[in-house]
Protein backbone atom coordinates (compact mmCIF):
# COMPACT_ATOMS: atom_id res chain seq x y z
CA UNK A 1 0.00 0.00 0.00
CA UNK A 2 1.58 3.26 -1.14
CA UNK A 3 1.55 6.33 1.05
CA UNK A 4 0.25 4.19 3.92
CA UNK A 5 0.74 7.07 6.32
CA UNK A 6 -2.04 8.99 4.58
CA UNK A 7 -4.59 6.33 5.57
CA UNK A 8 -6.64 6.78 8.72
CA UNK A 9 -8.39 4.01 10.66
CA UNK A 10 -11.64 5.21 9.10
CA UNK A 11 -10.18 4.48 5.65
CA UNK A 12 -10.49 0.79 6.49
CA UNK A 13 -14.04 0.91 7.78
CA UNK A 14 -16.09 -0.74 5.06
CA UNK A 15 -19.49 -0.73 6.75
CA UNK A 16 -21.73 1.37 8.96
CA UNK A 17 -22.24 0.79 12.68
CA UNK A 18 -25.85 -0.02 11.88
CA UNK A 19 -24.82 -2.83 9.51
CA UNK A 20 -22.19 -4.12 11.96
CA UNK A 21 -24.58 -4.50 14.90
CA UNK A 22 -27.43 -5.67 12.69
CA UNK A 23 -25.15 -8.58 11.76
CA UNK A 24 -25.26 -9.73 15.42
CA UNK A 25 -29.03 -9.40 15.41
CA UNK A 26 -29.41 -11.67 12.37
CA UNK A 27 -26.75 -14.06 13.67
CA UNK A 28 -28.44 -14.38 17.07
CA UNK A 29 -31.79 -15.05 15.44
CA UNK A 30 -30.34 -17.70 13.13
CA UNK A 31 -28.49 -19.71 15.78
CA UNK A 32 -31.07 -19.49 18.58
CA UNK A 33 -31.21 -21.35 21.04
CA UNK A 34 -27.51 -22.27 20.88
CA UNK A 35 -26.76 -19.17 22.95
CA UNK A 36 -28.07 -21.08 25.98
CA UNK A 37 -25.47 -23.79 25.46
CA UNK A 38 -22.79 -21.13 24.98
CA UNK A 39 -23.71 -19.48 28.27
CA UNK A 40 -23.63 -22.86 30.03
CA UNK A 41 -20.13 -23.39 28.64
CA UNK A 42 -19.12 -20.03 30.05
CA UNK A 43 -20.56 -20.86 33.46
CA UNK A 44 -18.83 -24.24 33.37
CA UNK A 45 -15.49 -22.52 32.78
CA UNK A 46 -16.08 -20.17 35.71
CA UNK A 47 -16.92 -23.12 37.97
CA UNK A 48 -13.93 -25.15 36.79
CA UNK A 49 -11.58 -22.26 37.52
CA UNK A 50 -12.43 -22.74 41.20
CA UNK A 51 -12.03 -26.52 41.26
CA UNK A 52 -8.40 -27.65 41.21
CA UNK A 53 -7.59 -30.93 39.53
CA UNK A 54 -5.43 -32.46 36.82
CA UNK A 55 -8.26 -32.41 34.28
CA UNK A 56 -9.23 -28.82 35.04
CA UNK A 57 -6.86 -27.07 32.63
CA UNK A 58 -7.52 -29.53 29.84
CA UNK A 59 -11.30 -29.24 30.15
CA UNK A 60 -11.24 -25.45 30.20
CA UNK A 61 -8.87 -25.42 27.23
CA UNK A 62 -11.18 -27.75 25.30
CA UNK A 63 -14.20 -25.54 26.01
CA UNK A 64 -12.28 -22.43 24.97
CA UNK A 65 -10.99 -24.11 21.80
CA UNK A 66 -14.55 -25.07 20.86
CA UNK A 67 -15.66 -21.47 21.45
CA UNK A 68 -12.89 -19.99 19.29
CA UNK A 69 -13.52 -22.50 16.52
CA UNK A 70 -17.24 -21.78 16.54
CA UNK A 71 -16.73 -18.02 16.45
CA UNK A 72 -14.17 -18.42 13.64
CA UNK A 73 -16.55 -20.41 11.48
CA UNK A 74 -20.06 -19.31 12.41
CA UNK A 75 -19.47 -15.61 12.89
CA UNK A 76 -16.21 -14.40 11.35
CA UNK A 77 -16.07 -16.56 8.24
CA UNK A 78 -19.74 -17.22 7.56
CA UNK A 79 -21.16 -13.79 8.44
CA UNK A 80 -18.68 -11.02 9.21
CA UNK A 81 -16.73 -11.77 6.02
CA UNK A 82 -19.81 -10.77 4.03
CA UNK A 83 -19.19 -7.13 4.96
CA UNK A 84 -15.46 -7.18 5.74
CA UNK A 85 -13.01 -9.03 3.50
CA UNK A 86 -10.43 -8.89 6.31
CA UNK A 87 -12.68 -11.15 8.41
CA UNK A 88 -11.42 -14.16 6.47
CA UNK A 89 -7.99 -13.51 7.97
CA UNK A 90 -9.54 -12.92 11.39
CA UNK A 91 -11.29 -16.29 11.08
CA UNK A 92 -7.95 -17.95 10.28
CA UNK A 93 -6.39 -16.30 13.34
CA UNK A 94 -9.25 -17.52 15.56
CA UNK A 95 -8.91 -21.04 14.14
CA UNK A 96 -5.17 -20.89 14.88
CA UNK A 97 -5.90 -19.86 18.46
CA UNK A 98 -8.28 -22.81 18.76
CA UNK A 99 -5.53 -25.09 17.49
CA UNK A 100 -3.07 -23.62 19.99
CA UNK A 101 -5.58 -24.15 22.80
CA UNK A 102 -5.92 -27.79 21.78
CA UNK A 103 -2.18 -28.40 21.45
CA UNK A 104 -0.96 -26.33 24.39
CA UNK A 105 -4.02 -26.35 26.63
CA UNK A 106 -5.51 -29.80 26.09
CA UNK A 107 -2.30 -31.56 25.06
CA UNK A 108 0.27 -29.94 27.32
CA UNK A 109 -2.17 -28.80 30.00
CA UNK A 110 -2.57 -25.34 31.46
CA UNK A 111 -1.69 -24.93 35.12
CA UNK A 112 -3.39 -22.45 37.41
CA UNK A 113 -0.92 -20.91 39.80
CA UNK A 114 -1.43 -17.13 40.00
CA UNK A 115 1.57 -15.62 41.78
CA UNK A 116 -0.39 -12.87 43.52
CA UNK A 117 -3.89 -12.43 44.87
CA UNK A 118 -4.57 -9.34 42.74
CA UNK A 119 -3.63 -11.22 39.59
CA UNK A 120 -5.99 -14.02 40.58
CA UNK A 121 -8.76 -11.51 41.16
CA UNK A 122 -8.05 -9.84 37.82
CA UNK A 123 -8.27 -13.16 35.97
CA UNK A 124 -11.45 -14.30 37.70
CA UNK A 125 -12.89 -10.84 37.28
CA UNK A 126 -12.20 -10.72 33.53
CA UNK A 127 -13.63 -14.19 32.94
CA UNK A 128 -16.74 -13.44 35.00
CA UNK A 129 -17.17 -10.10 33.27
CA UNK A 130 -16.99 -11.76 29.83
CA UNK A 131 -19.64 -14.36 30.65
CA UNK A 132 -22.04 -12.39 32.86
CA UNK A 133 -21.59 -8.66 32.28
CA UNK A 134 -20.12 -7.99 28.85
CA UNK A 135 -23.31 -9.08 27.03
CA UNK A 136 -25.12 -6.31 28.92
CA UNK A 137 -22.81 -3.54 27.69
CA UNK A 138 -24.48 -3.22 24.28
CA UNK A 139 -28.00 -2.75 25.67
CA UNK A 140 -26.64 -0.41 28.36
CA UNK A 141 -25.18 1.92 25.72
CA UNK A 142 -28.37 1.88 23.67
CA UNK A 143 -28.12 -1.09 21.35
CA UNK A 144 -30.93 -3.59 20.99
CA UNK A 145 -31.13 -6.74 23.13
CA UNK A 146 -31.41 -8.70 19.92
CA UNK A 147 -27.87 -7.55 19.07
CA UNK A 148 -26.41 -8.87 22.31
CA UNK A 149 -22.87 -10.30 22.12
CA UNK A 150 -22.48 -13.52 24.13
CA UNK A 151 -19.47 -15.52 25.26
CA UNK A 152 -18.64 -18.39 22.84
CA UNK A 153 -20.98 -16.84 20.25
CA UNK A 154 -19.47 -13.41 19.54
CA UNK A 155 -15.74 -12.67 19.35
CA UNK A 156 -15.33 -9.92 21.96
CA UNK A 157 -16.63 -11.73 25.07
CA UNK A 158 -14.96 -14.94 23.90
CA UNK A 159 -11.64 -13.12 23.72
CA UNK A 160 -12.07 -11.38 27.09
CA UNK A 161 -13.09 -14.65 28.76
CA UNK A 162 -10.04 -16.36 27.32
CA UNK A 163 -7.79 -13.55 28.48
CA UNK A 164 -9.20 -13.94 31.99
CA UNK A 165 -8.35 -17.64 31.96
CA UNK A 166 -4.86 -16.95 30.62
CA UNK A 167 -4.17 -14.36 33.33
CA UNK A 168 -4.74 -17.14 35.87
CA UNK A 169 -2.57 -19.64 34.02
CA UNK A 170 1.12 -20.12 34.65
CA UNK A 171 3.84 -21.70 32.55
CA UNK A 172 5.18 -20.93 29.07
CA UNK A 173 2.13 -22.08 27.08
CA UNK A 174 0.14 -19.05 28.15
CA UNK A 175 2.62 -16.69 26.47
CA UNK A 176 1.97 -18.38 23.15
CA UNK A 177 -1.79 -18.17 23.68
CA UNK A 178 -1.87 -14.44 24.50
CA UNK A 179 -0.86 -12.66 21.25
CA UNK A 180 -3.96 -13.43 19.14
CA UNK A 181 -6.51 -12.39 21.81
CA UNK A 182 -4.56 -9.21 22.54
CA UNK A 183 -4.32 -8.35 18.85
CA UNK A 184 -8.06 -8.91 18.51
CA UNK A 185 -8.65 -6.45 21.35
CA UNK A 186 -6.81 -3.82 19.32
CA UNK A 187 -8.65 -4.68 16.09
CA UNK A 188 -12.04 -4.68 17.79
CA UNK A 189 -11.28 -1.48 19.69
CA UNK A 190 -10.19 0.29 16.49
CA UNK A 191 -13.32 -0.88 14.69
CA UNK A 192 -15.58 0.33 17.49
CA UNK A 193 -13.66 3.61 17.69
CA UNK A 194 -14.08 4.49 14.00
CA UNK A 195 -17.76 3.50 14.30
CA UNK A 196 -17.92 5.94 17.24
CA UNK A 197 -19.34 3.23 19.48
CA UNK A 198 -19.53 4.45 23.09
CA UNK A 199 -17.92 1.23 24.38
CA UNK A 200 -14.90 1.47 22.06
CA UNK A 201 -12.42 1.57 24.96
CA UNK A 202 -13.59 -1.72 26.45
CA UNK A 203 -11.48 -4.20 24.47
CA UNK A 204 -8.23 -2.16 24.57
CA UNK A 205 -8.78 -1.74 28.32
CA UNK A 206 -9.11 -5.50 28.72
CA UNK A 207 -5.87 -5.99 26.77
CA UNK A 208 -4.13 -3.38 28.91
CA UNK A 209 -5.25 -5.13 32.10
CA UNK A 210 -3.93 -8.45 30.83
CA UNK A 211 -0.59 -6.92 29.87
CA UNK A 212 -0.28 -5.31 33.31
CA UNK A 213 -1.22 -8.60 34.97
CA UNK A 214 1.27 -10.46 32.77
CA UNK A 215 4.02 -8.04 33.76
CA UNK A 216 3.02 -8.36 37.40
CA UNK A 217 3.09 -12.12 37.09
CA UNK A 218 6.63 -12.11 35.72
CA UNK A 219 7.88 -9.72 38.39
CA UNK A 220 6.18 -11.67 41.19
CA UNK A 221 7.84 -14.90 40.12
CA UNK A 222 11.26 -13.35 39.62
CA UNK A 223 11.49 -11.53 42.95
CA UNK A 224 11.32 -14.47 45.42
CA UNK A 225 13.48 -16.63 43.21
CA UNK A 226 16.24 -14.01 43.20
CA UNK A 227 15.99 -13.79 46.97
CA UNK A 228 16.64 -17.50 47.29
CA UNK A 229 19.23 -18.22 44.64
CA UNK A 230 20.07 -15.02 42.81
CA UNK A 231 18.59 -16.22 39.51
CA UNK A 232 15.03 -15.91 38.27
CA UNK A 233 12.88 -18.99 38.27
CA UNK A 234 11.43 -20.32 35.01
CA UNK A 235 8.09 -22.01 34.70
CA UNK B 1 -19.62 22.31 -21.49
CA UNK B 2 -22.93 21.78 -19.69
CA UNK B 3 -25.50 20.25 -21.89
CA UNK B 4 -29.21 20.12 -21.17
CA UNK B 5 -31.31 17.28 -22.51
CA UNK B 6 -35.00 16.65 -22.20
CA UNK B 7 -35.89 14.19 -19.49
CA UNK B 8 -38.11 11.23 -20.44
CA UNK B 9 -41.88 11.49 -19.82
CA UNK B 10 -42.61 11.93 -16.15
CA UNK B 11 -45.00 10.04 -13.98
CA UNK B 12 -46.92 12.09 -11.42
CA UNK B 13 -44.71 10.73 -8.65
CA UNK B 14 -41.55 11.52 -10.55
CA UNK B 15 -42.76 14.98 -11.43
CA UNK B 16 -43.52 15.71 -7.79
CA UNK B 17 -40.12 14.45 -6.70
CA UNK B 18 -38.38 16.60 -9.26
CA UNK B 19 -40.32 19.64 -8.16
CA UNK B 20 -39.45 19.05 -4.55
CA UNK B 21 -35.82 18.56 -5.47
CA UNK B 22 -35.64 21.90 -7.24
CA UNK B 23 -37.48 23.76 -4.54
CA UNK B 24 -40.28 24.66 -6.90
CA UNK B 25 -43.09 22.86 -5.11
CA UNK B 26 -43.36 25.40 -2.32
CA UNK B 27 -43.60 28.22 -4.81
CA UNK B 28 -46.18 26.84 -7.21
CA UNK B 29 -48.64 25.38 -4.68
CA UNK B 30 -51.91 24.50 -6.39
CA UNK B 31 -50.44 25.12 -9.86
CA UNK B 32 -48.20 22.10 -9.41
CA UNK B 33 -49.66 20.19 -12.35
CA UNK B 34 -48.74 23.01 -14.71
CA UNK B 35 -45.12 23.23 -13.63
CA UNK B 36 -42.24 21.75 -15.62
CA UNK B 37 -39.12 20.55 -13.84
CA UNK B 38 -35.73 21.67 -15.05
CA UNK B 39 -34.08 19.20 -17.39
CA UNK B 40 -31.26 17.18 -15.91
CA UNK B 41 -27.77 18.51 -16.45
CA UNK B 42 -25.56 16.10 -18.36
CA UNK B 43 -21.91 16.16 -19.28
CA UNK B 44 -20.27 14.50 -22.27
CA UNK B 45 -17.67 11.77 -21.89
CA UNK B 46 -14.96 13.40 -24.01
CA UNK B 47 -13.79 10.22 -25.73
CA UNK B 48 -17.22 9.41 -27.19
CA UNK B 49 -19.44 12.43 -26.50
CA UNK B 50 -21.92 10.12 -24.70
CA UNK B 51 -23.89 12.16 -22.15
CA UNK B 52 -24.02 11.34 -18.44
CA UNK B 53 -26.17 13.00 -15.76
CA UNK B 54 -23.88 15.07 -13.55
CA UNK B 55 -24.85 13.23 -10.36
CA UNK B 56 -24.38 9.49 -9.92
CA UNK B 57 -24.55 7.06 -7.00
CA UNK B 58 -21.64 5.76 -4.93
CA UNK B 59 -21.78 2.56 -2.89
CA UNK B 60 -18.86 2.87 -0.42
CA UNK B 61 -20.11 1.70 3.01
CA UNK B 62 -23.78 2.41 2.29
CA UNK B 63 -24.43 -0.67 0.13
CA UNK B 64 -22.20 -3.04 2.12
CA UNK B 65 -25.05 -4.67 4.03
CA UNK B 66 -24.16 -8.35 3.67
CA UNK B 67 -27.05 -10.76 3.20
CA UNK B 68 -29.51 -8.70 5.23
CA UNK B 69 -32.70 -8.93 3.15
CA UNK B 70 -34.30 -5.86 4.73
CA UNK B 71 -31.21 -3.73 4.18
CA UNK B 72 -30.82 -4.98 0.59
CA UNK B 73 -34.44 -4.09 -0.11
CA UNK B 74 -33.76 -0.63 1.32
CA UNK B 75 -30.75 -0.25 -0.99
CA UNK B 76 -32.90 -1.34 -3.95
CA UNK B 77 -35.32 1.43 -3.00
CA UNK B 78 -32.43 3.91 -3.00
CA UNK B 79 -31.56 2.74 -6.51
CA UNK B 80 -35.19 2.98 -7.64
CA UNK B 81 -35.39 6.58 -6.47
CA UNK B 82 -32.03 7.32 -8.05
CA UNK B 83 -33.12 6.04 -11.47
CA UNK B 84 -36.55 7.64 -11.22
CA UNK B 85 -34.94 10.99 -10.48
CA UNK B 86 -32.88 10.66 -13.66
CA UNK B 87 -29.59 9.19 -12.41
CA UNK B 88 -27.54 6.70 -14.43
CA UNK B 89 -24.01 6.07 -13.16
CA UNK B 90 -23.55 3.70 -10.21
CA UNK B 91 -20.02 3.13 -8.94
CA UNK B 92 -18.66 0.27 -6.84
CA UNK B 93 -15.55 -1.81 -6.19
CA UNK B 94 -14.61 -5.32 -5.10
CA UNK B 95 -13.08 -3.58 -2.08
CA UNK B 96 -16.51 -2.53 -0.86
CA UNK B 97 -17.54 -5.82 0.75
CA UNK B 98 -20.99 -6.91 -0.39
CA UNK B 99 -21.79 -3.66 -2.22
CA UNK B 100 -21.53 -5.21 -5.68
CA UNK B 101 -23.89 -8.03 -4.75
CA UNK B 102 -26.30 -5.48 -3.28
CA UNK B 103 -26.25 -3.53 -6.54
CA UNK B 104 -26.88 -6.77 -8.46
CA UNK B 105 -29.84 -7.50 -6.18
CA UNK B 106 -31.21 -3.99 -6.70
CA UNK B 107 -30.83 -4.17 -10.47
CA UNK B 108 -32.67 -7.51 -10.47
CA UNK B 109 -35.49 -6.10 -8.33
CA UNK B 110 -35.78 -3.08 -10.61
CA UNK B 111 -35.88 -5.16 -13.77
CA UNK B 112 -32.41 -4.16 -14.97
CA UNK B 113 -33.01 -0.47 -15.69
CA UNK B 114 -31.74 0.33 -19.20
CA UNK B 115 -30.48 3.73 -18.02
CA UNK B 116 -27.75 2.09 -15.91
CA UNK B 117 -24.17 3.15 -16.52
CA UNK B 118 -22.16 0.55 -14.60
CA UNK B 119 -18.84 1.70 -13.17
CA UNK B 120 -16.73 -0.75 -11.21
CA UNK B 121 -13.07 -1.24 -10.39
CA UNK B 122 -10.32 -3.81 -10.37
CA UNK B 123 -8.48 -3.99 -7.07
CA UNK B 124 -6.13 -6.90 -6.62
CA UNK B 125 -2.47 -7.72 -6.55
CA UNK B 126 -0.86 -9.67 -8.13
CA UNK B 127 -2.53 -8.38 -11.27
CA UNK B 128 -2.80 -11.89 -12.70
CA UNK B 129 -5.91 -12.20 -10.54
CA UNK B 130 -7.48 -9.18 -12.24
CA UNK B 131 -9.50 -10.92 -14.98
CA UNK B 132 -10.95 -13.41 -12.48
CA UNK B 133 -11.87 -10.62 -10.09
CA UNK B 134 -13.55 -8.65 -12.87
CA UNK B 135 -15.59 -11.70 -13.84
CA UNK B 136 -16.71 -12.22 -10.22
CA UNK B 137 -17.70 -8.55 -10.06
CA UNK B 138 -19.63 -8.79 -13.33
CA UNK B 139 -21.56 -11.80 -12.04
CA UNK B 140 -22.37 -9.99 -8.81
CA UNK B 141 -23.73 -7.02 -10.73
CA UNK B 142 -25.37 -9.47 -13.14
CA UNK B 143 -24.64 -7.30 -16.16
CA UNK B 144 -23.43 -8.53 -19.58
CA UNK B 145 -20.46 -6.16 -19.40
CA UNK B 146 -19.32 -3.11 -17.50
CA UNK B 147 -19.54 0.32 -19.03
CA UNK B 148 -16.49 1.49 -17.09
CA UNK B 149 -13.72 -0.31 -15.23
CA UNK B 150 -11.17 1.61 -13.23
CA UNK B 151 -7.93 0.63 -11.56
CA UNK B 152 -8.75 1.20 -7.89
CA UNK B 153 -6.28 3.46 -6.07
CA UNK B 154 -3.67 2.75 -8.76
CA UNK B 155 -3.07 -0.73 -7.30
CA UNK B 156 -0.90 -2.65 -9.80
CA UNK B 157 -1.96 -0.19 -12.50
CA UNK B 158 0.89 -1.04 -14.87
CA UNK B 159 -0.40 -4.58 -15.14
CA UNK B 160 -4.15 -3.91 -14.93
CA UNK B 161 -4.37 -1.16 -17.55
CA UNK B 162 -3.24 -3.37 -20.48
CA UNK B 163 -5.91 -5.89 -19.44
CA UNK B 164 -8.59 -3.20 -19.39
CA UNK B 165 -7.49 -1.71 -22.72
CA UNK B 166 -7.57 -5.21 -24.26
CA UNK B 167 -11.10 -5.74 -22.90
CA UNK B 168 -12.15 -2.42 -24.40
CA UNK B 169 -10.61 -3.30 -27.77
CA UNK B 170 -12.48 -6.60 -27.84
CA UNK B 171 -15.82 -4.99 -26.93
CA UNK B 172 -16.03 -6.45 -23.40
CA UNK B 173 -15.79 -2.98 -21.89
CA UNK B 174 -16.66 0.53 -23.03
CA UNK B 175 -14.43 2.80 -20.96
CA UNK B 176 -11.19 2.58 -18.95
CA UNK B 177 -10.18 4.69 -15.97
CA UNK B 178 -8.11 5.04 -12.83
CA UNK B 179 -9.06 6.19 -9.33
CA UNK B 180 -7.59 7.69 -6.24
CA UNK B 181 -9.16 9.21 -3.16
CA UNK B 182 -8.46 11.74 -0.45
CA UNK B 183 -5.57 13.28 -2.36
CA UNK B 184 -3.34 10.22 -2.43
CA UNK B 185 -0.64 9.71 -5.09
CA UNK B 186 -1.63 12.71 -7.20
CA UNK B 187 1.86 12.91 -8.72
CA UNK B 188 1.68 9.31 -9.96
CA UNK B 189 -1.92 9.92 -10.98
CA UNK B 190 -0.91 12.87 -13.16
CA UNK B 191 1.89 10.88 -14.74
CA UNK B 192 -0.51 8.11 -15.71
CA UNK B 193 -2.98 10.66 -17.08
CA UNK B 194 -0.22 12.10 -19.28
CA UNK B 195 0.88 8.75 -20.69
CA UNK B 196 -2.22 6.53 -20.89
CA UNK B 197 -5.27 6.91 -23.18
CA UNK B 198 -7.79 6.94 -20.33
CA UNK B 199 -11.47 7.68 -20.76
CA UNK B 200 -12.13 8.45 -17.08
CA UNK B 201 -10.32 9.49 -13.94
CA UNK B 202 -11.84 9.49 -10.45
CA UNK B 203 -10.62 11.73 -7.62
CA UNK B 204 -11.85 13.28 -4.38
CA UNK B 205 -13.09 16.85 -4.62
CA UNK B 206 -15.43 18.90 -2.50
CA UNK B 207 -15.86 22.39 -1.11
CA UNK B 208 -13.08 21.83 1.44
CA UNK B 209 -10.82 19.35 -0.37
CA UNK B 210 -9.88 21.22 -3.54
CA UNK B 211 -6.39 19.90 -4.25
CA UNK B 212 -7.60 18.42 -7.55
CA UNK B 213 -8.41 21.91 -8.84
CA UNK B 214 -4.75 22.77 -9.19
CA UNK B 215 -3.56 20.09 -11.61
CA UNK B 216 -5.78 17.02 -11.96
CA UNK B 217 -8.94 18.75 -13.19
CA UNK B 218 -7.17 21.04 -15.70
CA UNK B 219 -5.14 18.08 -16.95
CA UNK B 220 -8.31 16.04 -17.44
CA UNK B 221 -9.72 18.85 -19.58
CA UNK B 222 -6.50 19.11 -21.53
CA UNK B 223 -6.31 15.35 -22.11
CA UNK B 224 -10.02 14.92 -22.85
CA UNK B 225 -10.86 12.68 -19.88
CA UNK B 226 -14.14 12.43 -18.01
CA UNK B 227 -13.90 13.07 -14.27
CA UNK B 228 -15.84 11.25 -11.54
CA UNK B 229 -15.78 12.90 -8.13
CA UNK B 230 -15.78 10.73 -4.99
CA UNK B 231 -16.10 11.80 -1.33
CA UNK B 232 -18.33 14.79 -2.24
CA UNK B 233 -19.48 14.95 1.39
CA UNK B 234 -16.27 13.65 3.04
CA UNK B 235 -18.17 10.46 3.91
CA UNK B 236 -20.92 12.51 5.52
CA UNK B 237 -18.62 14.59 7.70
CA UNK B 238 -19.24 17.70 5.59
CA UNK B 239 -23.00 17.35 5.97
CA UNK B 240 -22.56 16.89 9.72
CA UNK B 241 -20.44 20.05 9.79
CA UNK B 242 -22.92 22.29 8.00
CA UNK B 243 -26.24 20.72 8.95
CA UNK B 244 -26.71 22.67 12.18
CA UNK B 245 -26.37 25.95 10.30
CA UNK B 246 -29.16 27.46 8.18
CA UNK B 247 -28.91 27.13 4.43
CA UNK B 248 -27.75 30.49 3.07
CA UNK B 249 -30.54 32.50 1.48
CA UNK B 250 -28.67 32.74 -1.82
CA UNK B 251 -28.85 28.93 -2.17
CA UNK B 252 -32.39 29.47 -3.39
CA UNK B 253 -31.06 31.44 -6.36
CA UNK B 254 -29.73 28.19 -7.82
CA UNK B 255 -32.70 26.07 -6.72
CA UNK B 256 -31.06 24.36 -3.74
CA UNK B 257 -33.34 23.11 -0.99
CA UNK B 258 -30.63 21.45 1.11
CA UNK B 259 -26.98 21.65 2.02
CA UNK B 260 -26.40 18.40 0.14
CA UNK B 261 -27.64 19.97 -3.09
CA UNK B 262 -25.57 23.10 -2.54
CA UNK B 263 -22.41 21.07 -1.90
CA UNK B 264 -23.07 18.93 -4.97
CA UNK B 265 -23.78 21.93 -7.17
CA UNK B 266 -20.44 23.38 -6.09
CA UNK B 267 -18.74 20.24 -7.43
CA UNK B 268 -20.58 19.79 -10.70
CA UNK B 269 -20.28 23.49 -11.51
CA UNK B 270 -16.58 22.91 -12.13
CA UNK B 271 -16.27 22.62 -15.90
CA UNK B 272 -13.95 19.62 -15.75
CA UNK B 273 -16.31 17.52 -13.63
CA UNK B 274 -18.43 14.92 -15.38
CA UNK B 275 -20.22 13.26 -12.48
CA UNK B 276 -20.21 13.40 -8.67
CA UNK B 277 -21.07 10.15 -6.89
CA UNK B 278 -22.57 10.73 -3.42
CA UNK B 279 -23.50 7.59 -1.49
CA UNK B 280 -26.59 7.33 0.67
CA UNK B 281 -28.79 4.84 2.51
CA UNK B 282 -31.82 7.08 2.16
CA UNK B 283 -34.17 6.89 -0.81
CA UNK B 284 -35.32 10.52 -0.42
CA UNK B 285 -31.69 11.62 -0.24
CA UNK B 286 -30.90 9.72 -3.44
CA UNK B 287 -33.66 11.66 -5.16
CA UNK B 288 -32.55 14.92 -3.58
CA UNK B 289 -28.93 14.34 -4.66
CA UNK B 290 -29.90 13.84 -8.29
CA UNK B 291 -31.98 16.98 -7.95
CA UNK B 292 -28.70 18.89 -7.65
CA UNK B 293 -28.21 18.15 -11.34
CA UNK B 294 -31.21 20.31 -12.21
CA UNK B 295 -31.56 24.05 -12.36
CA UNK B 296 -28.87 26.70 -12.44
CA UNK B 297 -25.36 26.08 -11.19
CA UNK B 298 -23.31 28.49 -9.08
CA UNK B 299 -20.98 30.84 -10.91
CA UNK B 300 -17.38 31.44 -9.89
CA UNK B 301 -18.28 34.14 -7.37
CA UNK B 302 -20.96 32.04 -5.71
CA UNK B 303 -18.63 29.04 -5.52
CA UNK B 304 -16.04 31.19 -3.78
CA UNK B 305 -18.71 32.49 -1.45
CA UNK B 306 -19.62 28.91 -0.51
CA UNK B 307 -15.97 28.02 0.14
CA UNK B 308 -15.59 30.99 2.47
CA UNK B 309 -18.82 30.15 4.26
CA UNK B 310 -18.11 26.46 4.82
CA UNK B 311 -14.54 27.13 5.92
CA UNK B 312 -15.92 29.36 8.66
CA UNK B 313 -18.50 26.84 9.93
Amino acid sequence: MSEWWTYRPSSFLLFSARTYYRLFELYNAEIWPWQVLALLMGVAILVLLRKPGAWQGRTISALLAASWLWVAWAYLYSRYASINWMATYFAAAFALEALLLIVLGVGHGLVWRPPAAWISRAGIGLATFAVALQPLIGPLVGRSWSQVEIFAVAPDPTVVGTLGVLVLASGWPKWLLLPIPILWCLVSGATAWVMQSPDAALMPAAAALVIVAGGGSVLSRMAPARDASGTPALD
Amino acid sequence: MDEIIKAPPLSRRRLLGALIATGAAAAVGPRISAAQPDAIITRPIPSTDEKLPAVGLGSWITFNVGYDDAARASCAEVMRNFFEAGGRLIDSSPMYGSSQATIGYGLYKLGKPPALFSADKVWTSPASRGPAQIEVSRKQWNVPRFDLLQVHNLLAWKEHLPTLFAMKASGQLRYVGITTSEGRRHRDFEQIMRTQPLDFVQVSYNVLDREAEARILPLAQERGMAVIINRPFRQGALIDRVARHPLPSWAGEIGCVSWAQLLLKFIIAHPAVTCAIPATTSAPHARENVGAARGPLPDKAMRQRLVSLVEQL
